[in-house]
């Protein structure tokens, strides 16, 4: 049987490395999958069509599998994240104590729907799942700081330091 | 590492203990941080240096009422201070040998004193990245005791005896799957801990891993060692950043000590533990689902049988339990299962950890032995509802439970209390509503997020979830007819009985149960276009279908 030699790094960039040792440590292994790609995404901030077929090439996955794999899981981006983010959670806890007022006020502020950025890539508006943070609800994240039962202003006040930048 | 080693760490740990007059416990839990408890802590450190006192300043995991935090425990005056500024500081340290700081003192009997707590026993005592902490309160003494002194069968008995059930929600009895998985034949077999913690508005597992991880991992060795298993699986949400880097320290310390890798403690068994990354798909919460995500694919869940018990990850025979089912099992190993079987009710034994979030007085984690009452959760240890305004359902079991009404306080909380009053245990969220909350609009939240989360393998959840919210969506915005209530009811009895997997068999749970006990408000909402709480927009136009062309028409 021939061995399998790894395709080269797409460029000298060298966060590939970085994905690349998370593949080695699993040995090139299929199931890492899933490893892989969220390494990709915290070097990259996202994933790009080069990379999940890096990642493919790589791991010997079909490249519809990887794809599959990236579109079926939320955590995964297929966009890169503006400059600045803002995640409101909408879990139970949040959402009983009126977190859909905080991303109604945030869309219209900012122009854009949740999961959207602005058009200069400055901010991009997430919503979460449930951040487990739900004893402080309403929870807001200011680029992963947490905020706990932020109110309006509270969100408006954020989304105008970053604009003003 | 052996029992006298460990003893020996426990004293070295309370000598250096008791070099200090003083310990300043400071909750750094998530909730606690974001009030700025990681500044407490630094002006708490300088304050003491400045001092000269004998003080020691340890970080720890969650004490329980978040909605007091910043929390400070002094030891071992046991003086809880609650709302502690940075600014305090210096008061608190100067008070230190003399009387408490005045106004910062808080009383919380009432909210600590119908709590048992068995799985949070060291919550608020230890700091989570320091292994020795947890040893010197016991900690891997129920390891190395079954190691040493136990047959495997012994430890499943103990475990049987015990009466535990799975508390990821499910509530299988866990003597009963340890006992499938120890008789499956197979010499590669796996154990893995469902730390997918999915469930919108309940953070107690993240908190038992984030505030002591060595728990799940001793829980977890305890169980390979009793089922025959070498490999262990941590699955944790990539949400919880902070509970992955805190089971890595402890892995790497536990590693470091010898109580996990080869031949622990001088026996025959070996066992060691991987963390995987789950990606954010309510679904991998379901066993099958969670393998197939830790073998690199898309989780979608399987038929079953066969079990992940006969054949699970990489097709060897696998015990998945959830984290607060192991974080169980030293307690239980330790005390005997009939101490553990002593608490609670007839068929739910133990004590149950619960998220209490909403519109509460006192929001956070408590332990309660089952079988207590929602009137004693609520009102008493949660301190009922703030604002003047009155309590109207509390919600348990997320997205898969139902809600119970005011009417029904006095249910004792047990897996079958529950469920029979169309609700399920759940992992522990309890989601306090009051008036102004609109009980149409929570079941509409709830099936968006199933239809959301559905991995879209089976039909009736798929196409169901997705047509049970737009008969909600017409409801919620006065366009309803009377006949979509039965369309409902029709559409809820498919979805849950031809549904693939856990995840469309329950989705229908929260729509039932308000429809149960509710019904007046989906009959305002439909003959008077009004809602009674004042949540919906009834002259909304009915927002387009979020999903593309749905390829079922429900039939009129």
């Amino acid at each position: 049987m021939p061995v399998f030699t790894p395709p080269p790094l797409p460029s000298d960039d060298k966060r590939w490395k970085i994905v690349n040792g998370t593949m080695r440590k699993n040995g090139f292994a299929r199931h890492a999958l899933i490893e892989t790609l969220h390494t990709v995404q915290s070097s990259f901030g996202y994933l790009d069509e080069d990379a999940i077929r890096f990642v493919a090439r790589s791991l010997r996955v079909p490249l519809s599998q990887a794809y599959g794999v990236v579109t079926f899981y939320h955590y995964f981006s297929l966009k890169p994240p503006g400059k600045h983010t803002v995640t409101i959670c909408a879990g139970t806890a949040c959402y009983i104590k009126g977190s859909d007022k905080l991303i109604a006020a945030a869309q219209k502020r900012l122009g854009i729907l949740q999961g959207q950025t602005t058009h200069d890539g400055q901010i991009s508006l997430m919503t979460a799942r449930c951040v487990g943070a739900c004893s402080r609800a309403p929870v807001m994240l200011a680029d992963g700081q947490v905020a706990g039962e932020v109110t309006c202003e509270q969100v408006l006040a954020q989304l105008e330091r970053w604009t003003v930048e | 590492m052996n029992i006298e080693e460990l003893e020996q760490i426990a004293e070295s740990v309370r000598l250096e203990n008791g070099k200090y007059d003083h310990e300043l416990n400071v909750c750094m839990d998530l909730a606690c941080v974001s009030q700025g408890s990681d500044r407490l802590r630094d002006a708490l450190v300088k304050a003491a240096e400045a001092s000269g006192k004998k003080v020691r300043i340890r970080r720890t995991g969650c004490m329980g009422p978040c909605s007091s935090g910043p929390l400070v425990r002094v030891d071992p005056e046991e003086t809880l201070y609650h709302h502690v500024a940075a600014g305090d500081a210096q008061a608190i340290v100067s008070s230190l040998g003399g009387d408490p700081v005045p106004g910062l003192q808080c009383d919380l009997n009432e909210h600590f004193d119908g709590q048992v707590r068995v799985v949070l026993e060291n919550a608020g005592h230890i700091d989570p990245e320091k292994i020795d902490d947890y040893i010197a309160r016991d900690g891997y003494k129920a390891l190395l005791t079954a190691l040493t002194e136990m047959a495997p069968l012994d430890v499943i008995k103990q475990v049987t005896e015990s009466g535990l059930r799975g508390r990821g929600g499910g509530g299988y009895p866990t003597g009963l799957k340890w006992g499938t998985v120890s008789k499956a034949s197979g010499d590669l077999k796996n154990v893995i801990c469902n730390g997918d913690e999915g469930d919108p508005g309940a953070f107690m597992d993240r908190s038992v891993m984030e505030g002591d991880p060595h728990r799940v991992i001793e829980g977890m060795a305890i169980a390979a060692f009793a089922v025959g298993a070498g490999k262990g699986y941590i699955y944790v949400r990539a949400e919880y950043p902070v509970a992955v880097a805190r089971l890595t320290t402890a892995l790497r310390e536990a590693r470091r000590r010898g109580l996990l890798g080869n031949n622990i403690c001088g026996t025959a068994f070996s066992f060691d533990v991987e963390i995987r990354l789950g990606a954010g798909a309510f679904v991998c919460g379901e066993e099958t689902a969670l393998i197939a995500s830790i073998e690199g694919r898309r989780g979608s869940p399987k038929p079953r049988p066969p079990y992940p018990a006969v054949s699970g990850l990489w097709g060897k025979p696998t015990l998945i339990n959830n984290v607060e089912t192991y974080a169980n099992i030293p307690p239980i190993i330790r005390h005997g299962g009939k101490w553990f079987a002593a608490m609670g009710s007839e068929r739910s034994k133990g004590t149950k950890v619960f998220a209490l979030t909403g519109k509460i007085f006192h929001t956070g984690l408590v332990e309660v032995p089952m079988g207590i009452n929602l009137r004693q959760i609520i009102e008493v240890i949660g301190g009922g509802v703030p604002g003047g305004h009155t309590f109207k359902a509390v919600q348990t079991g997320g997205p898969s439970g139902g809600c119970i009404p005011a009417e029904m306080m006095d249910l004792g909380v047990s897996y079958d209390a529950l469920m029979a009053a169309g609700s399920i245990m759940g992992s522990g969220g309890m989601i306090v509503m009051d008036d102004t909350s609109c009980m149409v609009n929570v079941a509409r939240f709830f099936i968006e997020f199933c239809m959301t989360e559905s991995c879209g393998k089976c039909i009736p959840c798929r196409a169901g979830t997705a047509q049970m919210f737009t008969l909600l969506t017409r409801i919620c915005t006065g366009q309803g007819a009377m006949n979509d209530l039965e369309l409902l009811e029709g559409l809820c009895a498919t979805v849950k009985e031809t549904s693939l997997c856990g995840l469309g068999q329950t989705a229908p749970n929260p729509v039932l149960s308000t429809l149960k006990y509710f019904k007046n408000e989906y009959i305002e909402h439909i003959a008077h276009k009004k809602c009674p709480a004042g949540v919906c927009n009834m002259q909304a136009s009915v927002p387009e279908s979020p999903l593309p062309v749905s390829p079922f028409e429900v039939l009129e």
